[in-house]
C-alpha cells in the first residue's frame, strides 16, 4: 500500500495545479517543496497570463496576489544609440476577466499552493527530493527525500521539479541538456514610488506595463525586459548560455549597460536595487522537450521545458499550470483504471497535444531559434532602426529617398544578404503567420 | 547620448537577498580539472559571482550566496569539474520580490 495516491515534486505553478486537481478528486496527494515556502526558489521575468486558471479557480482575479494588471505592452528594438518601440494599450486588459498581470512568484506560487492545501493536498516544505524509488519492474513508485526516514511511495509521481529537473535526468528522460537550449535570466527589482512609476510609464491605479526588448544585451544573444510592479520595476536580461560564457561581460554588467541606454535610463534612474535574482530558462521549446511520461512518472512545467520563448510571446507560468493540471488528470484516470504504466498515463500526452500547451509549441517550434539567431539579434534591430532613421531624418537639400532605396542602403551598410533576409522572413511567417 | 549608470558593489547587490546557508556545500568543484581549464566559463557566467580565479590557475568558489540556477554546471566544459545538487530542504536562496 502506497503512502499517497500521487506525489507531486515541486510547489511551483505546475506542481500546485497538479496537486489541486488531484485533491479535488478526493485522492491523496503530497506536494513536496524544497524551499521554506512555495515560490521561495522561483523568479521569472514578471508576467503571468492566468487564463487557464478559469478551469481551476473561478474568478481567480479576485484573490490572486497581483502587482499590476498589464494594460500596455511595448516591444522595443535597441541599438547602441537608437530605439524603436511598438506600443500597444488595451483598456479591456485592465478589467475582469483580465489578460496578464505582474506578480511576484513568492506571492503567486504560495497562493496557488495554498489553494491545493485548501482542497486537501498535503504540503511539505523545506524538503528536497533526492531521487526516485523504483519497483520490481523498473516503474517509479516513490521518491527519496533528505528527511530522516523520508522515503515516500505513491501510485504516480509527477515531477514538477523545475528547469534543472534532476528527476527527469535521473530517469534518462532528458537527453537534451545542451547549454545552447538554455538562457540565463537575471533581473533587478528596483524600488521606485508608485507615483513615479505611474508617471514614467503613463499608467494609473493598478495598471502596468510590459516592455520586451530586442538588442541592448551587449552583443550576447538574448533580450531585455522591464515590467512595472506596484512600487517597483523589474529590469533584466535573458542571455543565451554559450554566448554569455564566450565573452567577458558578467550578467549584472550587461544589465548595467541596458540601464544606461538613453531610452531606458529615464525609466529606471533614481531607483534602488531592492533585490537581484537569477534563474535558468528552458528556451528551445519543442526541440528540447524531454520524454514526458514513463511508468509511474509524469514530467510537467519547466522540468518538461514547457516555456514559450518565441520573441513576441514570452510565457511559461501558464504552460506550467496547464501541464500540471493535465498531468494530474492523466494520473487520476490511470489510478482509477488501475494502470499507472506509461501506457495507462498516456492521456497526459493527448491532453497536451489537444490544447495550447503542445499546439503553441508545435506552431512556434522554429521561433526560439530564429529569435535568438545572430541576424535577428545583431543585424535586424540596426536594419529596422536604420530604415526608420532614414525615413525621418531630414537631409535637405538632398531630396527624400524612397523606402526601397533606404532599405537597399541599410541592407548593404550592414552586409545583410537578400537571400538570408528572405529565408528569415519565411521562417518568421511560418511561425507567426 | 547614453547615460552612465553608477555601479553598485557586488556586495551591495547581494545584500538584499536572503540566504539560509547550510553547512554542507551543495557545489563541489574538482580543482584538478579547473587548473587545466582555459575557458573559465563559470567565472563570467555565474550571476552570483561565486567563482573567482586564483593567481596559481585554480578557482576558488563559495556556495553560500548561490541562486541555485544551474548556470555553472551547464556552461562548464570540463566533464565532472562542477558537481551540483540542491541544498538541503529549507536552505539556500529565499526569493521575495521576484
Amino acid at each position: 500500500m502506497s503512502d499517497f495516491d500521487v506525489i507531486v515534486v515541486g510547489a511551483g505553478p505546475a506542481g500546485s495545479c497538479a496537486a489541486l486537481t488531484i485533491a479535488r478528486t478526493g485522492k491523496s496527494v503530497v506536494l513536496i517543496e524544497r524551499g521554506p515556502f512555495p515560490g521561495s526558489k522561483n523568479m521569472y521575468g514578471g508576467v503571468v497570463y492566468p487564463r487557464i486558471l478559469d478551469a481551476l479557480i473561478p474568478e481567480w482575479w479576485n484573490e490572486m496576489p497581483v502587482q499590476r494588471w498589464v494594460t500596455r505592452r511595448s516591444t522595443m528594438l535597441l541599438t547602441d544609440t537608437q530605439s524603436l518601440s511598438i506600443d500597444f494599450r488595451s483598456d479591456a486588459w485592465g478589467d475582469a476577466p483580465y489578460n496578464g498581470a505582474t506578480a511576484f512568484r513568492p506571492d503567486f506560487d504560495n497562493w496557488l499552493a495554498n489553494k491545493a492545501v485548501e482542497a486537501g493536498a498535503t504540503l511539505v516544505c523545506s524538503t528536497t527530493v533526492t531521487g526516485l524509488i523504483t519497483g520490481a519492474n523498473g516503474e517509479v513508485i516513490g521518491v527519496h527525500t533528505d528527511r530522516p526516514d523520508g522515503d515516500l511511495t505513491a501510485s504516480v509521481v509527477i515531477a514538477c521539479d523545475g528547469v534543472n529537473s534532476f528527476l527527469a535526468k535521473e530517469r534518462g528522460m532528458y537527453p537534451h541538456t545542451d547549454a545552447a537550449y538554455f538562457t540565463l535570466g537575471v533581473k533587478e527589482t528596483i524600488t521606485l514610488s508608485k507615483d513615479i512609476i505611474d508617471e514614467r510609464f503613463a499608467v494609473r491605479g493598478n495598471h502596468g506595463v510590459d516592455i520586451e526588448i530586442l538588442g541592448g544585451t551587449s552583443g550576447v544573444n538574448g533580450g531585455g525586459f522591464i515590467y512595472t510592479n506596484l512600487n517597483s520595476i523589474s529590469v533584466g536580461v535573458v542571455l543565451k548560455l554559450p554566448k554569455l560564457a564566450a565573452q567577458e561581460k558578467r550578467p549584472e554588467e550587461i544589465i548595467a549597460v541596458l540601464k544606461s541606454h538613453s531610452a531606458i535610463a529615464p525609466l529606471v534612474e533614481g531607483g534602488t536595487v531592492s533585490e537581484y535574482s537569477a534563474h535558468l530558462i528552458p528556451e528551445a521549446g519543442l526541440k528540447m522537450m524531454p520524454k514526458l511520461l514513463d511508468d509511474g512518472l509524469l514530467i510537467a512545467g519547466d522540468a518538461a521545458a514547457m516555456c514559450l520563448a518565441a520573441g513576441i510571446w514570452l510565457e511559461g507560468v501558464n504552460f506550467a499550470m496547464a501541464s500540471g493540471m493535465y498531468a494530474a488528470q492523466a494520473a487520476c484516470e490511470a489510478i482509477e483504471k488501475g494502470n499507472t504504466s506509461a501506457k495507462g498515463l498516456s492521456l497526459y500526452k493527448k491532453l497536451l497535444e489537444d490544447t495550447f500547451v503542445l499546439r503553441d509549441h508545435h506552431k512556434l517550434r522554429r521561433a526560439p531559434q530564429l529569435v535568438l539567431s545572430d541576424r535577428v539579434q545583431h543585424m535586424y534591430p540596426a536594419l529596422v532602426t536604420g530604415i526608420v532613421q532614414g525615413m525621418f531624418q531630414v537631409n535637405n537639400p538632398i531630396p527624400k529617398p524612397g523606402l526601397r532605396k533606404i532599405l537597399k542602403n541599410e541592407r548593404r551598410r550592414l552586409g545583410i544578404r537578400t537571400i538570408d533576409l528572405a529565408k528569415d522572413a519565411i521562417t518568421g511567417f511560418r511561425s507567426f503567420g | 547620448m547614453s547615460v552612465h549608470w553608477p555601479d553598485i558593489s557586488f556586495q551591495d547587490r547581494m545584500a538584499n537577498s536572503e540566504f539560509r546557508v547550510h553547512e554542507r556545500a551543495h557545489i563541489v568543484v574538482n580543482s584538478d580539472s579547473c587548473n587545466g581549464c582555459t575557458t573559465r566559463a563559470c567565472v563570467v557566467a555565474c550571476p552570483a559571482n561565486l567563482f573567482v580565479p586564483t593567481a596559481d590557475g585554480g578557482i576558488v568558489f563559495n556556495y553560500e550566496q548561490c541562486f541555485e540556477c544551474g548556470t555553472c554546471y551547464m556552461v562548464c566544459n570540463e566533464e565532472g569539474a562542477i558537481s551540483w545538487s540542491y541544498p538541503e530542504g529549507g536552505h539556500g536562496i529565499v526569493f521575495h520580490n521576484t
